[in-house]
């Protein structure tokens, strides 16, 4: 179970207090009708899918009931920072593989 | 192929057992292949199997990463059903059912396919016009289904709190009595040797790194044993479909999310059936050996760790205690996760790719392994056809940019 | 029968409370600290269960959690009865009754025994995948015996009558495992001031001190133990947990403990002062840091009918004559390829018993143990081991051979010795289930011939100590364990600490010889079986088959053969297993690497998993503030969501549809009471709040003013309808949205989503008041009249308009009223603060006497709605459902400035076809007929198979106003086919026609709602 760190809170709590809602940064087009049905489309439903770090909108939903994002490793499940809406992630390589973590290292 | 039959066991049991054959070759690749599969799951499989079997097409090659059968088709709850709501949707999966059918047979293998039938518990009123509705629907579409009250549930349910005590106490079910369960590593075994008799190449412990494009054409894919070449690629990589279409050039409205489920430990026969619950969150069934197999929910977000969030275990095992409080001294054994693509309305993607000769069955969701004849039938057809077999026609990716969804999510209506 | 093999003293059991209990229906007596293994063993019991596959007998083989046997039944009644209990990891409690799994008519005379030697031979690995196939319709006959056969234990009949609780708990640091490294371990963490918790699976703690011969500072280990657990139990941020299994290590450093709290009492938890107390408990802890310090298995060696009675890992021999004072034979033979397991031969001599050899694989063993034996004058056999073993119930002799284990044959012909117990030790393998369990792969470690816990994929924030980390020496294992308590408390913020570790006795140990399977002098095939996992009926054979039909990765081996798949996950065989696969591969073992490592460590009762949340728990129940009031009327509910709603209030002898009836009547003619308070509701307030309003609802909000209220709908950006309501306007910045009960969560974190994400900007806020208020909904010609009798408000059909709310008292409380009407009468909703509202529906229930005012419930309120064609969300809609689908274009602001969420997607090419599903209404041609509510309708009833549908029916009912059944439908094209025909072809095998008119049946002007 993720432990995860809510930015609006200053304090890390397990998962079943959040919500996860999907990937972040997508952002609803300002002029919809300008898109094309496609285009619509893959704003709607097509996302990234990597493995490796992936930008994530939670929800704190049994909390202060505000979203924020997540970059988290999608094999390690590894929580590499937790930041405001509006704000720039600091990580966001992708890794084709997961680095192994020694034993002993933190969390 | 070596013939497999109680006499041949008898035979061989003379000799030790010693001199039973390779259930597959273990080849080197060729330079170039007609078709080359990526992923040999039971989906990968038994398309090559069809490929060369209906079609004639015998220079085929699997690639496997890892071992065959390794992915989703060795981590599902082994559930075989039909009863979807949607025509589209129906149809493909009541194909996949009657291939089932004759499956042990045709491939020599026994599946160990056993038609003892799939519940789905009706709790509420909304849940028992949904059953009507879906009921009906299979009906007209030649699928037989049946609507019990609550009275021939707990007639058929030996075990299954049906009083009306219970927090949403069941007020009926619906039943599809060719429904059942198989035995999930021989499906993908027994298609193996079969498509292995063939002439295909399963070619285990190679990864695809990547595609090589000519003109916007896939000729072949790159390994890390090097190049294969290829006419036409056909890509079944469940849980690995959105990291392997970016090698194409392309997105998918796929994500990757784990999905749990656990066994008990094994036990005398006490459930005889497939038993769902849509809204007490549970599903189960006993397997031959006499495990409970238990399905889980599905994690929120993506993962490729073959492993999910416990709270989902203790969700599900609240449903099934919920469900058969028997079972409550009864003690889980072990829980695992798989790797399923989900796509926004529940149904799969199988068709063509914006890269030419390129082709894509995936987005099977939760409910892949029931599927597995039908799919390898139907992306068989695609594959050697250059275009989409009829029933697969629903499930191309434009169906996203046109908003023709076949939406079985969203058929499981809210609640109001 | 006395307790045979009971030696006359020694053991940490009390031999001064003799506990009875049942084996198999005869009764036996052992000793409190007792196991059960060991009271069956003092008994002399050999054959505790039958072989899944063969049914050959077998016995008790090791002591603890790896133990693959003596997997027993065990309670008194049909509602405590436990399916596949360790007995080895059970304590013996007065009165427990126990039984075999398997044997028919009984274990020491099995039938099935007779069947599995001659079927046997036709039964290697995956011999069903080979056969049963024809023909083809009895593959559910045979399945059938297959199912019967298969399985161990039986669940209970009864539900069960013991209660389970979780604890969620923090920690600096967790250590696993209270051995030497784990005590250790946890000394160091609770001095350096950490908060510490220290579980062990055992009945108390020492691990392998409890049963070693080994003393430190001089003294038995038992007594350091005693002083560490002393001192334990002093600091008060230590939580000691014994009999509690960490079984489970996920993500982020969250592990659940199982701790069996009462299990050692008895079948069920006994009766506390004040209730009863819970059977067992399941911890759900994140710890800062873990500390591994689980140890290692002992492995057995494998040798031809090493499955008889009397073959036990060495380790096991000892544990049971050291802890428990059971000598489980007389004369011993012992297998080994290494140091540790002369220990058993001594402690075996030291019980004033006969060894008669030791066969040694190594060539030239001089250890210190080694020599100890052999002064003593064991007879040593070097180069050597046990090949085969004589005897059918029982162990009767032993075949020692001279062996090369490199060419992997035998090179003498050996001699038959005659023994009662063989006790064999293959090397130790550590324990990395927990370590693994995020899907990291352990490493193999050469020098100790096993796997050590490797890198993990996920986030483990651990320190392995002592055995699971290849270090054996008890000394090297103490301070091993010391070491990593230490820094695991200082990497979560502790100072250092120091302190004296107790003085070990100083020994030459050598090094362990790789022999796993033990060559016969026939091929493996040809050879006595050999068994490698004994729960599956796995031997080496089966492995070499699987390999030799091209099952060459470690998971297709272990899925073939089902090595490893059993209760004990083949913590004694897996090992030995993949070296024979290696073997036949001609690879090594960490080549083969190791199957996947899950939870759990050891099973735990799906009780523990759900603790509290069973039953009258199972999921919360959410009621109104009226329900006893509904309860004094007689309600019956209906679960929507988790809310229970009043159903209908049926008086005597009605049925639903007789109270249905009634209940509409009397809101047609007269007035109806309906407690709406379940509808989520929503105050948005800010300078930005129309305007978000008009952003996510798809009519206009811009023109509504102060005082006036307006339904609207809501849809994703796909388009399709997901919640409708009623919004109203109680201030300039202020606004009350309703929205469906089942929608109320989602609705607020969808309009959240959309202001956090996408319109930071807009000066918007957002507060669910759904349980703040109660809804009285009065509805019926009569209710202003009513209403007025109990108010202050103006209800004067000028006063108070349609669509509009006035603030005011009713019954002497504030209250909002809302005149809006979802069943096309005259309607009021009454909104009062929730504290007040019982009062207040007592007040109008009174005042509506004269009116005969009827309470009404949900299956009315659908009725009255649906005759006046409003829809349900989620019962009239699915996802696939636009606005003009419901024909309720009128609802969609199509000049709306802003894009407002939904009109792009209802404006593509799919969302804009003809032919799409649309609502409408159905009437049957036969007036009597009600369509079955969700049933499909088509139009060409005889067109064959498959008969494409027409559309399906979303609500259905008799209309008593009207006189005749009306259905809402989706229907194909439905809205240009009005006057055409559908047929439902219902289940029952009658067609019901039914014509296609407009949806809405009753009034369909609109003037009941305005009546005067």
């Amino acid at each position: 179970m993720l432990y995860i760190f809510c930015p609006h809170c200053g304090e890390s709590r397990s998962e079943e207090e959040f919500a996860p809602a999907g990937q972040a940064h997508i952002a609803r087009p300002l002029d919809p009708a300008a898109c094309s049905d496609a285009e619509w489309g893959e704003y709607m439903w097509f996302r990234d899918n990597p493995r490796g770090l992936r930008h994530e909108l939670w929800l704190h939903a049994a909390g202060c009931r505000k979203y924020f994002n997540a970059t988290r490793h999608t094999v390690s499940y590894e929580i590499v920072e937790t930041y405001k809406i509006g704000e720039k992630p600091s990580f966001s390589e992708t890794v084709d593989e997961p680095q192994p973590q020694a034993q002993g290292a933190t969390a | 192929m070596q013939r497999y039959s109680g006499f041949g066991l008898f035979k061989h049991s003379f000799s030790h057992h010693e001199n039973w054959q390779r259930m597959w070759r273990n080849p080197t690749p060729k330079a170039v292949y007609d078709v080359v599969i990526v992923g040999a799951g039971g989906h990968g499989l038994a398309t090559a199997y069809y490929l060369a079997k209906v079609h004639g097409i015998t220079n085929v090659a699997v690639i496997e990463k890892g071992w065959l059968g390794g992915g989703n088709t060795a981590r599902n709850t082994t559930i075989v059903r039909s009863n979807y709501l949607l025509d589209e949707s129906s149809a493909l999966y009541e194909h996949a059912l009657k291939l089932w059918e004759d499956l042990s047979q045709d491939l020599n293998y026994n599946v160990m396919f056993s038609q003892r039938g799939c519940y789905h518990l009706c709790h509420n009123l909304q849940d028992l016009r949904d059953a009507e509705r879906l009921v009906t629907a299979n009906i007209l579409n030649g699928i037989p289904n049946e609507l019990l009250d609550t009275r021939q549930v707990a007639e058929e349910i030996p075990y299954l709190d049906c009083s009306p005590n219970t927090r949403y106490p069941v007020l009926g079910a619906s039943v599809q009595r060719r429904a059942g369960n198989a035995r999930h590593d021989a499906v993908a075994w027994g298609y193996a040797r079969a498509a292995d008799a063939l002439g295909v190449d399963l070619i285990q412990q190679t990864e695809v790194t990547g595609f090589r494009k000519q003109d916007g054409v896939v000729i072949g894919v790159e390994t890390n044993k090097g190049f294969i070449g290829a006419k036409r690629v056909g890509m079944v990589v469940a849980g690995n479909t959105g990291p392997l279409a970016a090698k194409a050039g392309f997105r998918l409205p796929v994500e990757s999310h784990p999905l749990q489920a656990l066994v008990s430990e094994p036990i005398k026969p006490i459930i005889d059936s497939v038993i769902m619950s849509n809204a007490v969150h549970g599903y189960i069934s006993q397997s031959d050996k006499g495990d409970l197999v238990i399905g889980a929910g599905i994690d929120g977000w993506v993962g490729y760790g073959q492993r999910g969030s416990y709270p989902i275990i203790e969700h599900t095992v609240e449903a099934i205690a919920e469900m058969f409080p028997v079972l409550s001294r009864v003690r889980m054994n072990r829980q695992w996760g798989g790797i399923v693509d989900t796509t926004p309305d529940a149904c799969p993607i199988i068709g063509t790719t914006p890269v030419k000769n390129l082709f894509i069955n995936c987005g099977w969701g939760t409910g892949g392994f029931k599927a597995t004849p039908g799919s390898g039938h139907v992306f068989a057809a695609t594959l050697a056809k250059g275009e989409p077999h009829p029933l697969a026609k629903p499930f191309s990716i434009e169906r996203f940019h046109t908003g023709a969804l076949v939406d079985e999510h969203g058929a499981a209506a809210v609640a109001h | 029968m006395s307790q045979i093999n009971r030696l006359a003293s020694g053991g940490r059991i009390d031999r001064s409370k003799p506990l009875s209990f049942t084996f198999n229906g005869q009764s036996y007596q052992g000793y409190a600290g007792d196991s059960l293994a060991a009271a069956l063993l003092a008994n002399g019991v050999d054959i505790i269960g039958r072989s899944f596959k063969y049914s050959r007998p077998r016995g008790i083989v090791a002591a603890g959690a790896e133990e693959p046997n003596a997997i027993l039944q065990i309670g008194a009644r049909a509602d405590t009865q436990v399916p596949n209990v360790r007995a080895t990891q059970q304590a013996l409690f007065g009165g427990l009754v126990a039984s075999s799994t398997n044997g028919w008519p009984n274990v020491n005379n099995d039938l099935m025994g007779i069947l599995g030697k001659v079927g046997g031979k036709m039964m290697p690995p995956g011999f069903y995948y080979k056969t049963f196939m024809y023909p083809q319709n009895m593959w559910l006959t045979y399945e059938k015996y297959i199912r019967k056969a298969a399985g161990l234990g039986r669940a209970p009949t009864e539900n069960d009558p013991d209660l389970y609780d979780h604890m969620n708990r923090h920690c600096d640091v967790l250590v696993v495992g209270a051995g030497p490294a784990g005590l250790a371990s946890a000394l160091a963490a609770a001095r350096s001031g950490a908060r510490v918790i220290l579980a062990d699976e055992g009945e108390e703690f020492g691990g392998s001190l409890l049963d070693t011969r080994e003393q430190l500072d001089g003294m038995p280990a038992g007594e350091w133990v005693a002083k560490v657990v002393a001192e334990l139990k002093t600091f008060p941020e230590v939580v000691l947990l014994p009999r509690s299994t960490v079984n489970g290590y996920h993500d982020h450093n969250f592990l659940t403990i199982h701790e069996r709290c009462t299990d050692h009492l008895g079948d069920t938890a006994p009766m506390g002062p004040f209730a009863r107390p819970a059977r067992q408990r399941l911890h759900r802890v994140r710890a800062k840091r873990v500390v591994l310090a689980v140890g290692a298995h002992e492995r057995p060696l494998v040798y031809g009918n090493n499955d008889v009675p009397g073959n036990m890992v060495a380790g096991a021999v000892s544990t049971y004559i050291r802890r428990y004072g059971v000598a489980p034979g007389n004369k011993l033979v012992l297998a080994t390829n290494n140091d540790y397991a002369y220990k058993t031969a001594l402690d075996w001599l030291d019980a004033g018993l006969k060894v008669v050899a030791i066969a040694d694989a190594r060539s030239n063993p001089r250890g210190s143990w080694v020599e100890e034996a052999r002064s003593r004058g064991v007879r040593i056999l070097t180069g050597s081991s046990v090949i085969d073993v004589k005897g059918s119930k029982h162990v009767e002799a032993a075949r020692i051979a001279a062996i090369d284990p490199h060419g992997f044959r035998v090179t003498s012909p050996g001699e038959w010795l005659e023994c009662d117990l063989i006790a064999s030790s293959g090397g130790y393998s550590p324990v990395v289930h927990l370590a693994s369990h995020l899907g990291g792969k352990p490493t193999w470690q050469e020098d100790i011939l096993g796997f050590v816990p490797g890198n993990t994929l996920g986030v483990q924030a651990r320190v392995c100590a002592g055995a699971v980390n290849g270090v054996f020496r008890l000394g090297d294992v103490l301070a091993d364990g010391f070491e990593a308590g230490a820094k695991a408390a200082s990497e979560t913020g502790f100072g250092a600490v120091s302190g004296e570790l107790p003085r070990t006795e100083k020994r030459i140990e050598e090094p362990t010889l790789a022999l796993f399977q033990v060559p016969h002098d026939k091929p493996t095939a040809r050879a006595p079986k050999q068994f490698v996992d004994l729960q599956n009926d796995v031997t080496a054979a089966g492995i070499e088959l699987a390999v030799r039909e091209g099952f060459e990765s470690v998971e297709h081996v272990k899925r073939y053969t089902a090595l490893g798949f059993g209760t004990d996950q083949g913590k004694l065989g897996n090992i030995n297993g993949l070296a024979i696969a290696a073997r036949c591969l001609g690879v090594n073992i960490p080549q083969m690497g190791t199957t996947m490592f899950r939870p759990n460590y050891t099973p735990v009762s799906f009780g523990a998993v759900a603790g509290r949340n069973a039953g009258a728990l199972f999921e919360p129940k959410r009621y109104t503030a009226l329900q006893a009031w509904h309860v004094k009327q007689g309600a019956k509910f209906e679960d929507v969501g988790q809310w229970k709603r009043p159903w209908y209030f049926p008086k005597a002898g009605e049925d639903l549809h007789a109270a249905v009836a009634r209940e509409c009547k009397a809101v047609r003619d007269s007035v109806g009471l309906l407690d709406a308070s379940t509808l989520g509701k929503i105050d948005i307030q800010g300078p930005d709040a129309r305007e978000f309003l008009n952003r996510v609802y798809t009519n206009a909000w811009t023109k509504l003013d102060v005082g006036k209220a307006r339904y609207g709908l809501m849809c994703k950006e796909d388009g399709m309808v997901f919640d409708d309501g009623v919004t109203a306007c109680l201030a300039d910045n202020h606004f009350l949205m309703t929205t469906t009960t089942g929608g109320a969560a989602r609705v607020l974190q969808w309009l959240e989503l959309y202001h956090q994400t996408e319109w930071p900007e807009m000066k918007v806020y957002f507060t669910s008041v759904t349980d703040h208020w109660a809804t009285l909904t009065l509805s019926g010609p009569n209710s202003r009249k009513l209403l007025s009798k109990v108010t202050d408000i103006d209800l004067s059909p000028d006063g108070f308009g349609f669509m509009t709310w006035q603030e005011g008292k009713v019954a002497g409380v504030p209250a909002r009223v809302f005149r809006i009407s979802f069943t096309g009468e005259l309607s009021y909703e009454v909104n009062i603060q929730a504290d007040y509202a019982m009062g207040v529906l007592e007040a109008i229930a009174e005042a509506g006497q004269e009116f005969n005012l009827t309470p009404y419930g949900t299956e009315t309120m659908h009725v009255l709605r649906a005759e006046k064609g409003f829809i349900i969300v989620g019962q009239d809609t699915d996802s696939t459902v636009t606005p003009f689908d419901l024909n309720m274009g009128w609802c969609v602001g199509k000049t709306k400035p802003f894009s407002f969420i939904g009109w792009r997607g209802m404006n593509r090419e799919d969302t804009l076809k003809a032919g799409r599903k649309q609502l409408v209404g159905l009437k049957p041609v036969n007036a009597s007929d009600v369509l079955p509510e969700g049933g499909q309708v088509v139009f060409e009833p005889n067109h064959p198979k498959p008969i494409p549908s027409a559309g399906h029916v979303t609500s259905s009912y008799m209309s008593s106003s009207l006189g005749h059944g009306i259905a809402l439908a989706l229907i194909k094209g439905g809205l240009e086919r009005m006057g055409q025909k559908v047929y439902a072809p219902t289940r029952d095998g009658r067609l019901i026609e039914a014509e296609i008119v407009s949806s809405v049946f009753y009034d369909p002007k609109g003037e009941r709602q305005n009546v005067v």
